[in-house]
Protein backbone atom coordinates (compact mmCIF):
# COMPACT_ATOMS: atom_id res chain seq x y z
CA UNK A 1 0.00 0.00 0.00
CA UNK A 2 1.43 2.94 -0.79
CA UNK A 3 2.08 5.71 1.83
CA UNK A 4 0.05 8.45 -0.32
CA UNK A 5 -3.11 5.91 -0.39
CA UNK A 6 -2.81 5.46 3.69
CA UNK A 7 -2.75 8.74 4.08
CA UNK A 8 -5.80 9.20 2.08
CA UNK A 9 -7.74 6.61 4.17
CA UNK A 10 -6.87 8.43 7.21
CA UNK A 11 -8.63 11.73 5.96
CA UNK A 12 -11.44 10.10 5.20
CA UNK A 13 -11.74 8.87 9.21
CA UNK A 14 -11.13 12.31 9.50
CA UNK A 15 -14.19 13.95 7.77
CA UNK A 16 -16.87 11.06 9.42
CA UNK A 17 -15.22 12.52 13.02
CA UNK A 18 -18.34 14.13 15.29
CA UNK A 19 -20.65 12.19 13.15
CA UNK A 20 -22.90 8.75 13.82
CA UNK A 21 -22.09 5.63 12.13
CA UNK A 22 -25.09 3.11 12.06
CA UNK A 23 -25.23 -0.48 11.41
CA UNK A 24 -27.92 -1.51 9.03
CA UNK A 25 -29.49 -4.51 7.21
CA UNK A 26 -30.96 -3.63 4.68
CA UNK A 27 -31.48 -0.43 2.07
CA UNK A 28 -34.67 0.78 3.52
CA UNK A 29 -32.69 0.82 6.67
CA UNK A 30 -29.86 2.33 5.40
CA UNK A 31 -31.98 5.39 3.84
CA UNK A 32 -33.53 5.41 7.02
CA UNK A 33 -30.12 6.33 8.90
CA UNK A 34 -29.01 8.01 6.25
CA UNK A 35 -32.13 10.78 6.16
CA UNK A 36 -31.68 10.46 10.02
CA UNK A 37 -28.14 12.08 9.81
CA UNK A 38 -25.61 9.42 9.68
CA UNK A 39 -22.34 9.72 8.26
CA UNK A 40 -21.93 6.29 7.24
CA UNK A 41 -23.53 3.02 7.80
CA UNK A 42 -21.84 -0.30 8.64
CA UNK A 43 -24.35 -3.13 6.41
CA UNK A 44 -24.45 -6.37 8.08
CA UNK A 45 -26.60 -9.72 7.40
CA UNK A 46 -27.50 -9.57 11.48
CA UNK A 47 -27.02 -6.86 13.94
CA UNK A 48 -24.96 -7.44 17.02
CA UNK A 49 -27.67 -8.31 19.48
CA UNK A 50 -29.01 -10.86 17.17
CA UNK A 51 -25.75 -12.23 16.49
CA UNK A 52 -25.56 -12.81 19.77
CA UNK A 53 -28.87 -14.53 20.48
CA UNK A 54 -28.65 -16.65 17.15
CA UNK A 55 -24.77 -18.10 18.52
CA UNK A 56 -23.13 -20.24 15.91
CA UNK A 57 -20.34 -19.23 13.79
CA UNK A 58 -21.13 -15.58 11.70
CA UNK A 59 -19.01 -14.18 8.35
CA UNK A 60 -19.12 -11.65 6.21
CA UNK A 61 -22.21 -10.41 4.60
CA UNK A 62 -23.29 -11.49 1.45
CA UNK A 63 -22.00 -8.83 -1.03
CA UNK A 64 -25.37 -8.63 -3.24
CA UNK A 65 -27.10 -7.54 0.20
CA UNK A 66 -24.28 -4.93 0.67
CA UNK A 67 -24.10 -4.27 -2.82
CA UNK A 68 -27.77 -3.16 -2.40
CA UNK A 69 -27.15 -0.93 0.29
CA UNK A 70 -24.24 1.38 -1.36
CA UNK A 71 -26.96 1.41 -4.41
CA UNK A 72 -29.23 2.70 -1.57
CA UNK A 73 -27.05 5.50 -0.10
CA UNK A 74 -24.62 8.56 -0.94
CA UNK A 75 -22.62 8.49 2.24
CA UNK A 76 -19.87 6.23 3.00
CA UNK A 77 -20.66 2.27 3.17
CA UNK A 78 -18.80 0.01 5.41
CA UNK A 79 -18.71 -3.59 6.42
CA UNK A 80 -17.34 -6.22 8.52
CA UNK A 81 -15.03 -9.15 7.77
CA UNK A 82 -14.20 -11.49 10.40
CA UNK A 83 -10.88 -10.64 12.07
CA UNK A 84 -7.79 -12.32 10.19
CA UNK A 85 -9.64 -13.23 6.98
CA UNK A 86 -8.29 -11.54 4.28
CA UNK A 87 -10.51 -13.22 1.61
CA UNK A 88 -13.27 -11.93 3.06
CA UNK A 89 -11.48 -8.72 3.12
CA UNK A 90 -10.23 -8.90 -0.38
CA UNK A 91 -13.61 -9.61 -1.20
CA UNK A 92 -15.13 -6.52 0.28
CA UNK A 93 -12.08 -4.38 -1.63
CA UNK A 94 -13.38 -5.79 -4.99
CA UNK A 95 -16.98 -4.38 -4.72
CA UNK A 96 -15.65 -1.53 -3.39
CA UNK A 97 -16.62 -0.42 -0.22
CA UNK A 98 -15.57 2.77 1.38
CA UNK A 99 -14.62 1.04 4.97
CA UNK A 100 -13.60 -2.61 6.09
CA UNK A 101 -14.41 -3.39 9.70
CA UNK A 102 -12.12 -6.22 11.18
CA UNK A 103 -14.13 -7.01 13.57
CA UNK A 104 -14.98 -9.18 17.29
CA UNK A 105 -18.37 -8.83 16.43
CA UNK A 106 -17.95 -11.90 13.62
CA UNK A 107 -16.27 -15.18 14.42
CA UNK A 108 -12.38 -14.93 13.93
CA UNK A 109 -11.12 -17.06 11.23
CA UNK A 110 -7.67 -16.68 12.85
CA UNK A 111 -6.85 -16.56 16.63
CA UNK A 112 -2.98 -15.30 16.49
CA UNK A 113 -2.11 -13.34 13.31
CA UNK A 114 -4.57 -10.09 12.13
CA UNK A 115 -4.98 -8.93 8.43
CA UNK A 116 -1.84 -7.43 7.31
CA UNK A 117 -4.19 -4.02 6.18
CA UNK A 118 -1.18 -2.72 4.74
CA UNK A 119 -1.93 -5.11 1.52
CA UNK A 120 -4.94 -3.04 0.91
CA UNK A 121 -5.84 -0.30 -1.11
CA UNK A 122 -9.33 0.24 1.10
CA UNK A 123 -9.20 1.31 4.47
CA UNK A 124 -9.78 -0.80 7.66
CA UNK A 125 -11.12 0.23 10.89
CA UNK A 126 -10.25 -1.63 13.83
CA UNK A 127 -11.76 -2.13 17.26
CA UNK A 128 -9.45 -1.79 20.48
CA UNK A 129 -9.83 -1.89 23.95
CA UNK A 130 -6.67 -0.69 25.23
CA UNK A 131 -3.53 1.53 23.69
CA UNK A 132 -1.42 -1.38 22.93
CA UNK A 133 -3.88 -2.87 20.89
CA UNK A 134 -5.16 -0.11 19.16
CA UNK A 135 -1.19 0.44 18.05
CA UNK A 136 -0.97 -2.71 17.22
CA UNK A 137 -3.61 -2.32 14.66
CA UNK A 138 -2.45 0.93 13.67
CA UNK A 139 0.93 -0.90 12.82
CA UNK A 140 -0.98 -3.50 10.78
CA UNK A 141 -2.33 -0.68 8.69
CA UNK A 142 -6.04 0.25 10.27
CA UNK A 143 -6.56 3.47 9.63
CA UNK A 144 -9.39 4.32 12.09
CA UNK A 145 -9.80 3.20 15.59
CA UNK A 146 -12.85 2.46 17.46
CA UNK A 147 -13.57 0.92 20.94
CA UNK A 148 -14.59 -2.33 21.22
CA UNK A 149 -16.93 -2.02 23.79
CA UNK A 150 -19.69 -5.16 24.17
CA UNK A 151 -21.29 -5.17 20.85
CA UNK A 152 -24.96 -6.24 20.95
CA UNK A 153 -25.73 -5.77 24.71
CA UNK A 154 -26.94 -1.94 24.80
CA UNK A 155 -25.02 -1.71 27.97
CA UNK A 156 -22.02 1.23 27.72
CA UNK A 157 -19.52 0.24 30.49
CA UNK A 158 -17.19 -1.55 28.67
CA UNK A 159 -17.19 1.60 25.51
CA UNK A 160 -16.60 3.39 28.80
CA UNK A 161 -14.20 1.52 30.30
CA UNK A 162 -12.03 0.90 27.06
CA UNK A 163 -12.46 4.54 26.55
CA UNK A 164 -10.85 5.61 30.12
CA UNK A 165 -8.09 3.18 29.33
CA UNK A 166 -7.00 4.35 26.17
CA UNK A 167 -6.86 7.90 27.83
CA UNK A 168 -5.01 6.89 30.98
CA UNK A 169 -2.57 4.77 29.06
CA UNK A 170 -2.24 7.80 26.44
CA UNK A 171 -1.47 10.04 29.18
CA UNK A 172 0.75 8.31 30.76
CA UNK A 173 3.03 8.84 27.76
CA UNK A 174 2.84 12.18 27.06
CA UNK A 175 4.27 12.16 30.58
CA UNK A 176 6.94 10.09 30.62
CA UNK A 177 10.85 11.01 30.01
CA UNK A 178 11.87 10.40 26.19
CA UNK A 179 14.83 7.69 27.38
CA UNK A 180 11.28 5.93 28.73
CA UNK A 181 9.47 5.12 25.58
CA UNK A 182 11.88 2.63 24.47
CA UNK A 183 10.43 0.24 27.07
CA UNK A 184 7.39 1.73 26.89
CA UNK A 185 7.54 0.74 23.06
CA UNK A 186 8.47 -3.25 24.30
CA UNK A 187 5.69 -3.20 26.72
CA UNK A 188 3.12 -2.33 24.07
CA UNK A 189 4.61 -4.19 21.66
CA UNK A 190 4.25 -1.58 19.40
CA UNK A 191 6.98 0.03 17.24
CA UNK A 192 9.20 3.26 18.73
CA UNK A 193 7.66 5.57 15.91
CA UNK A 194 4.27 4.79 16.96
CA UNK A 195 4.99 5.37 21.01
CA UNK A 196 7.11 8.99 20.62
CA UNK A 197 3.86 10.05 18.24
CA UNK A 198 1.62 9.42 20.93
CA UNK A 199 3.79 11.21 23.64
CA UNK A 200 4.06 14.23 21.27
CA UNK A 201 0.62 15.10 20.04
CA UNK A 202 -1.05 13.10 23.18
CA UNK A 203 -3.46 11.43 20.87
CA UNK A 204 -3.47 8.44 18.74
CA UNK A 205 -2.24 8.90 15.14
CA UNK A 206 -5.88 7.87 13.50
CA UNK A 207 -9.44 8.67 14.01
CA UNK A 208 -10.40 7.27 17.43
CA UNK A 209 -14.67 6.39 17.52
CA UNK A 210 -16.71 4.79 20.39
CA UNK A 211 -18.52 1.45 19.42
CA UNK A 212 -20.44 -1.14 21.54
CA UNK A 213 -23.08 -0.72 23.76
CA UNK A 214 -24.05 2.98 22.69
CA UNK A 215 -27.95 2.93 22.66
CA UNK A 216 -29.27 6.28 24.10
CA UNK A 217 -27.92 10.10 22.93
CA UNK A 218 -26.83 10.31 26.61
CA UNK A 219 -24.57 7.10 25.80
CA UNK A 220 -23.05 8.75 22.89
CA UNK A 221 -22.57 12.20 24.70
CA UNK A 222 -21.12 10.35 27.48
CA UNK A 223 -19.04 8.74 25.22
CA UNK A 224 -17.92 11.91 23.16
CA UNK A 225 -17.18 13.73 26.53
CA UNK A 226 -14.83 11.07 27.14
CA UNK A 227 -12.67 12.08 24.17
CA UNK A 228 -14.29 9.73 21.18
CA UNK A 229 -14.26 11.62 17.87
CA UNK A 230 -17.45 10.26 16.55
CA UNK A 231 -20.02 7.02 17.81
CA UNK A 232 -20.70 3.75 16.51
CA UNK A 233 -24.02 2.38 16.96
CA UNK A 234 -25.18 -0.67 16.51
CA UNK A 235 -28.04 -2.98 17.63
CA UNK A 236 -28.77 0.25 19.59
CA UNK A 237 -31.33 2.16 16.74
CA UNK A 238 -32.76 -0.58 14.74
CA UNK A 239 -33.47 -2.74 18.09
CA UNK A 240 -35.70 0.11 19.42
CA UNK A 241 -39.35 1.26 19.45
CA UNK A 242 -38.93 4.42 17.18
CA UNK A 243 -35.14 3.88 15.04
CA UNK A 244 -35.76 7.07 13.33
CA UNK A 245 -36.27 9.31 15.60
CA UNK A 246 -33.85 7.58 18.02
CA UNK A 247 -31.12 7.81 15.37
CA UNK A 248 -32.10 11.70 14.77
CA UNK A 249 -31.73 11.90 18.17
CA UNK A 250 -28.10 10.20 18.68
CA UNK A 251 -26.80 12.49 15.77
CA UNK A 252 -27.50 15.73 17.48
CA UNK A 253 -26.12 14.45 21.05
CA UNK A 254 -23.03 13.59 19.29
CA UNK A 255 -22.84 17.16 17.62
CA UNK A 256 -23.88 19.26 20.98
CA UNK A 257 -23.11 16.53 23.22
CA UNK A 258 -22.34 19.23 25.84
CA UNK A 259 -25.21 20.67 26.20
CA UNK A 260 -27.58 19.16 28.44
CA UNK A 261 -30.33 20.77 27.94
CA UNK A 262 -30.88 19.86 24.22
CA UNK A 263 -29.88 16.34 25.09
CA UNK A 264 -32.69 16.27 28.13
CA UNK A 265 -35.18 17.34 25.20
CA UNK A 266 -34.01 15.07 22.59
CA UNK A 267 -34.22 12.16 25.63
CA UNK A 268 -37.66 12.67 25.41
CA UNK A 269 -40.52 10.41 23.94
CA UNK A 270 -38.13 8.14 21.95
CA UNK A 271 -40.06 4.74 22.77
CA UNK A 272 -38.12 1.46 24.06
CA UNK A 273 -34.92 1.56 23.88
CA UNK A 274 -33.04 -1.66 23.04
CA UNK A 275 -33.23 -4.22 25.57
CA UNK A 276 -30.06 -4.66 27.21
CA UNK A 277 -27.93 -7.31 28.78
CA UNK A 278 -25.30 -6.47 31.77
CA UNK A 279 -21.95 -7.70 30.85
CA UNK A 280 -22.28 -10.16 34.07
CA UNK A 281 -25.36 -12.10 32.45
CA UNK A 282 -23.32 -13.20 28.56
CA UNK A 283 -21.04 -15.83 28.69
CA UNK A 284 -19.57 -14.55 25.21
CA UNK A 285 -17.35 -11.55 25.57
CA UNK A 286 -16.56 -10.30 21.84
CA UNK A 287 -14.38 -8.16 23.41
CA UNK A 288 -11.55 -10.95 23.55
CA UNK A 289 -11.29 -11.62 20.42
CA UNK A 290 -8.32 -10.23 18.90
CA UNK A 291 -5.57 -8.27 20.77
CA UNK B 1 -12.73 53.25 10.37
CA UNK B 2 -9.47 50.96 11.67
CA UNK B 3 -10.23 47.08 10.86
CA UNK B 4 -10.15 44.61 14.00
CA UNK B 5 -8.68 41.71 14.44
CA UNK B 6 -11.30 38.70 12.04
CA UNK B 7 -13.24 36.17 13.96
CA UNK B 8 -14.10 33.62 11.66
CA UNK B 9 -16.83 30.78 12.64
CA UNK B 10 -16.75 26.89 11.74
CA UNK B 11 -19.32 25.00 11.61
CA UNK B 12 -19.05 22.33 13.82
CA UNK B 13 -22.04 20.03 13.38
CA UNK B 14 -19.85 17.73 11.57
CA UNK B 15 -16.86 16.70 9.83
CA UNK B 16 -13.08 17.77 9.98
CA UNK B 17 -13.69 21.53 11.05
CA UNK B 18 -11.28 20.82 14.20
CA UNK B 19 -8.25 21.25 11.49
CA UNK B 20 -9.99 24.26 10.13
CA UNK B 21 -9.58 25.46 13.33
CA UNK B 22 -6.13 24.72 13.72
CA UNK B 23 -4.97 26.11 10.23
CA UNK B 24 -6.52 29.54 11.62
CA UNK B 25 -5.30 29.30 14.29
CA UNK B 26 -1.84 28.65 13.01
CA UNK B 27 -2.36 32.07 10.82
CA UNK B 28 -3.15 33.87 14.21
CA UNK B 29 -6.80 33.81 13.04
CA UNK B 30 -9.50 33.79 15.98
CA UNK B 31 -12.10 31.15 15.32
CA UNK B 32 -15.25 29.98 17.32
CA UNK B 33 -17.22 26.94 17.01
CA UNK B 34 -20.86 27.18 15.28
CA UNK B 35 -23.11 24.06 16.59
CA UNK B 36 -26.09 25.34 17.36
CA UNK B 37 -28.48 28.59 16.59
CA UNK B 38 -27.16 30.47 19.67
CA UNK B 39 -23.48 30.68 18.85
CA UNK B 40 -24.75 32.64 15.08
CA UNK B 41 -25.22 35.56 17.56
CA UNK B 42 -21.77 36.61 17.89
CA UNK B 43 -19.77 38.34 16.02
CA UNK B 44 -18.78 36.77 13.03
CA UNK B 45 -16.03 38.21 10.05
CA UNK B 46 -16.05 35.35 7.95
CA UNK B 47 -17.73 31.53 7.73
CA UNK B 48 -15.64 28.36 7.31
CA UNK B 49 -18.04 25.05 6.01
CA UNK B 50 -15.76 22.55 6.43
CA UNK B 51 -15.76 18.61 4.72
CA UNK B 52 -17.73 16.12 6.22
CA UNK B 53 -20.97 14.06 4.94
CA UNK B 54 -22.91 17.09 3.32
CA UNK B 55 -26.33 15.18 4.11
CA UNK B 56 -25.56 15.08 7.67
CA UNK B 57 -23.98 18.87 7.84
CA UNK B 58 -27.49 19.88 5.73
CA UNK B 59 -29.93 18.40 7.81
CA UNK B 60 -28.51 19.26 11.11
CA UNK B 61 -28.49 23.05 9.76
CA UNK B 62 -32.43 22.96 9.30
CA UNK B 63 -32.84 20.86 12.59
CA UNK B 64 -31.32 23.08 14.66
CA UNK B 65 -32.62 26.33 13.36
CA UNK B 66 -29.31 27.50 11.88
CA UNK B 67 -30.36 27.56 7.60
CA UNK B 68 -32.09 30.35 7.49
CA UNK B 69 -29.79 32.71 9.56
CA UNK B 70 -27.32 31.05 8.03
CA UNK B 71 -28.43 31.77 4.27
CA UNK B 72 -29.31 35.53 5.30
CA UNK B 73 -25.75 35.96 6.57
CA UNK B 74 -24.22 35.02 3.36
CA UNK B 75 -26.64 36.89 1.29
CA UNK B 76 -25.96 39.83 2.86
CA UNK B 77 -22.36 39.66 1.84
CA UNK B 78 -21.01 37.48 4.55
CA UNK B 79 -17.63 36.15 3.68
CA UNK B 80 -17.75 31.83 3.30
CA UNK B 81 -15.17 29.40 2.73
CA UNK B 82 -16.48 25.62 1.59
CA UNK B 83 -14.19 22.89 1.09
CA UNK B 84 -15.97 19.36 -0.09
CA UNK B 85 -18.93 18.44 1.99
CA UNK B 86 -18.71 22.61 2.58
CA UNK B 87 -18.70 23.51 -1.40
CA UNK B 88 -21.91 21.51 -2.05
CA UNK B 89 -24.13 23.12 1.00
CA UNK B 90 -23.53 26.16 -0.80
CA UNK B 91 -24.32 25.31 -4.48
CA UNK B 92 -27.21 25.98 -5.91
CA UNK B 93 -27.37 22.83 -7.70
CA UNK B 94 -26.62 19.12 -6.89
CA UNK B 95 -26.86 16.86 -9.87
CA UNK B 96 -29.00 13.84 -9.76
CA UNK B 97 -31.00 15.43 -6.64
CA UNK B 98 -33.90 17.10 -6.29
CA UNK B 99 -32.73 19.39 -3.18
CA UNK B 100 -29.98 21.58 -2.23
CA UNK B 101 -29.08 23.10 0.76
CA UNK B 102 -27.78 27.07 1.50
CA UNK B 103 -28.24 27.08 -2.00
CA UNK B 104 -26.36 30.69 -2.25
CA UNK B 105 -23.48 29.81 -4.97
CA UNK B 106 -24.70 29.70 -8.38
CA UNK B 107 -22.83 26.26 -9.28
CA UNK B 108 -24.18 22.62 -10.11
CA UNK B 109 -22.09 20.36 -7.89
CA UNK B 110 -21.73 16.51 -8.52
CA UNK B 111 -21.33 14.79 -5.34
CA UNK B 112 -19.08 12.04 -5.24
CA UNK B 113 -17.69 12.37 -8.25
CA UNK B 114 -14.51 10.54 -8.07
CA UNK B 115 -16.33 7.10 -7.12
CA UNK B 116 -16.08 5.85 -3.72
CA UNK B 117 -13.28 5.78 -1.28
CA UNK B 118 -11.05 3.92 -4.33
CA UNK B 119 -11.29 7.02 -6.43
CA UNK B 120 -10.13 9.51 -3.88
CA UNK B 121 -6.46 11.32 -4.79
CA UNK B 122 -3.89 13.66 -4.19
CA UNK B 123 -2.55 15.81 -6.81
CA UNK B 124 -1.49 19.20 -7.26
CA UNK B 125 -2.59 22.05 -9.75
CA UNK B 126 -2.68 26.05 -10.31
CA UNK B 127 -5.11 28.17 -8.40
CA UNK B 128 -5.73 31.06 -9.47
CA UNK B 129 -4.31 34.01 -7.17
CA UNK B 130 -2.18 31.65 -5.25
CA UNK B 131 -0.15 29.14 -7.30
CA UNK B 132 0.56 25.53 -7.69
CA UNK B 133 -1.46 24.13 -4.18
CA UNK B 134 -1.57 20.02 -3.02
CA UNK B 135 -5.33 18.94 -3.18
CA UNK B 136 -6.57 16.00 -1.59
CA UNK B 137 -9.72 14.43 -2.97
CA UNK B 138 -11.28 12.51 -0.08
CA UNK B 139 -15.01 11.24 -2.09
CA UNK B 140 -14.90 14.40 -3.79
CA UNK B 141 -17.34 16.26 -5.63
CA UNK B 142 -16.07 18.62 -8.51
CA UNK B 143 -18.44 21.51 -10.32
CA UNK B 144 -19.96 20.57 -13.16
CA UNK B 145 -21.65 23.81 -14.30
CA UNK B 146 -21.04 27.96 -12.85
CA UNK B 147 -23.73 30.65 -13.96
CA UNK B 148 -22.52 34.00 -14.69
CA UNK B 149 -20.21 35.63 -12.38
CA UNK B 150 -18.71 32.86 -10.85
CA UNK B 151 -14.92 32.69 -11.48
CA UNK B 152 -13.29 29.33 -12.19
CA UNK B 153 -10.23 29.23 -9.74
CA UNK B 154 -8.87 26.22 -10.38
CA UNK B 155 -9.34 22.80 -12.43
CA UNK B 156 -8.22 19.42 -12.71
CA UNK B 157 -8.17 17.13 -15.56
CA UNK B 158 -10.82 19.39 -17.21
CA UNK B 159 -12.99 19.50 -13.85
CA UNK B 160 -13.50 22.39 -11.74
CA UNK B 161 -12.71 22.33 -8.56
CA UNK B 162 -12.38 25.80 -7.17
CA UNK B 163 -14.45 28.83 -7.90
CA UNK B 164 -15.47 31.86 -6.29
CA UNK B 165 -18.57 33.70 -6.85
CA UNK B 166 -18.78 37.10 -4.67
CA UNK B 167 -18.25 36.50 -1.05
CA UNK B 168 -18.41 32.72 -1.52
CA UNK B 169 -15.49 30.46 -1.95
CA UNK B 170 -15.49 27.01 -2.60
CA UNK B 171 -13.72 24.28 -3.24
CA UNK B 172 -13.51 20.61 -3.60
CA UNK B 173 -10.43 19.26 -2.24
CA UNK B 174 -9.07 19.62 1.56
CA UNK B 175 -6.18 22.13 2.28
CA UNK B 176 -7.06 21.67 5.99
CA UNK B 177 -5.39 18.49 5.72
CA UNK B 178 -2.42 19.48 4.34
CA UNK B 179 0.26 21.64 6.21
CA UNK B 180 -0.41 24.37 3.22
CA UNK B 181 -1.92 27.23 4.80
CA UNK B 182 -2.35 29.32 1.19
CA UNK B 183 -6.08 28.76 0.43
CA UNK B 184 -6.72 29.91 3.91
CA UNK B 185 -5.09 32.85 3.75
CA UNK B 186 -6.52 33.71 0.19
CA UNK B 187 -9.91 33.57 1.81
CA UNK B 188 -8.46 35.54 5.33
CA UNK B 189 -7.54 38.17 2.07
CA UNK B 190 -11.38 37.71 0.41
CA UNK B 191 -12.56 38.75 4.78
CA UNK B 192 -10.18 41.63 5.09
CA UNK B 193 -11.24 42.97 1.95
CA UNK B 194 -14.89 42.41 2.00
CA UNK B 195 -14.42 43.78 6.02
CA UNK B 196 -12.92 46.71 4.42
CA UNK B 197 -15.55 47.49 1.66
CA UNK B 198 -18.49 46.52 3.74
CA UNK B 199 -20.43 48.81 2.47
CA UNK B 200 -19.94 49.19 -1.20
CA UNK B 201 -19.88 45.23 -1.20
CA UNK B 202 -23.52 45.20 0.21
CA UNK B 203 -24.56 47.91 -2.73
CA UNK B 204 -23.25 45.51 -5.54
CA UNK B 205 -24.68 42.54 -3.82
Amino acid sequence: MAENRYELNKELAQMLKGGVIMDVTTPEQARIAQEAGACAVMALERIPADIRAAGGVSRMSDPKMIKGIQEAVTIPVMAKCRIGHFVEAQILEAIEIDYIDESEVLSPADDVFHIDKTKFQVPFVCGAKDLGEALRRINEGASMIRTKGEPGTGDVVQAVRHMRKMNQEIARLVSMREDELFQAAKELQVPYELVLYVHENGKLPVVNFAAGGVATPADAALMMQLGAEGVFVGSGIFKSGDPAKRASAIVKAVTNYTDAKMIAELSEDLGEAMVGINEQEISLLMAERGK
Amino acid sequence: MKIQNSHIGVLAVQGAFIEHEHMLQSLGVETFEIRQKKDLNQPMDGLILPGGESTVMGKLLWELGMMDTIREKIESGLPVFGTCAGLILLAEKIADEETSHIATMPVKVRRNAYGRQLGSFHGEADMKGIGCIPMTFIRAPYIESCENGVEVLAEVDGRIVAARYKNQLGIAFHPEVTKDTRVHEYFLKMVRKIQQKDLLNQESA
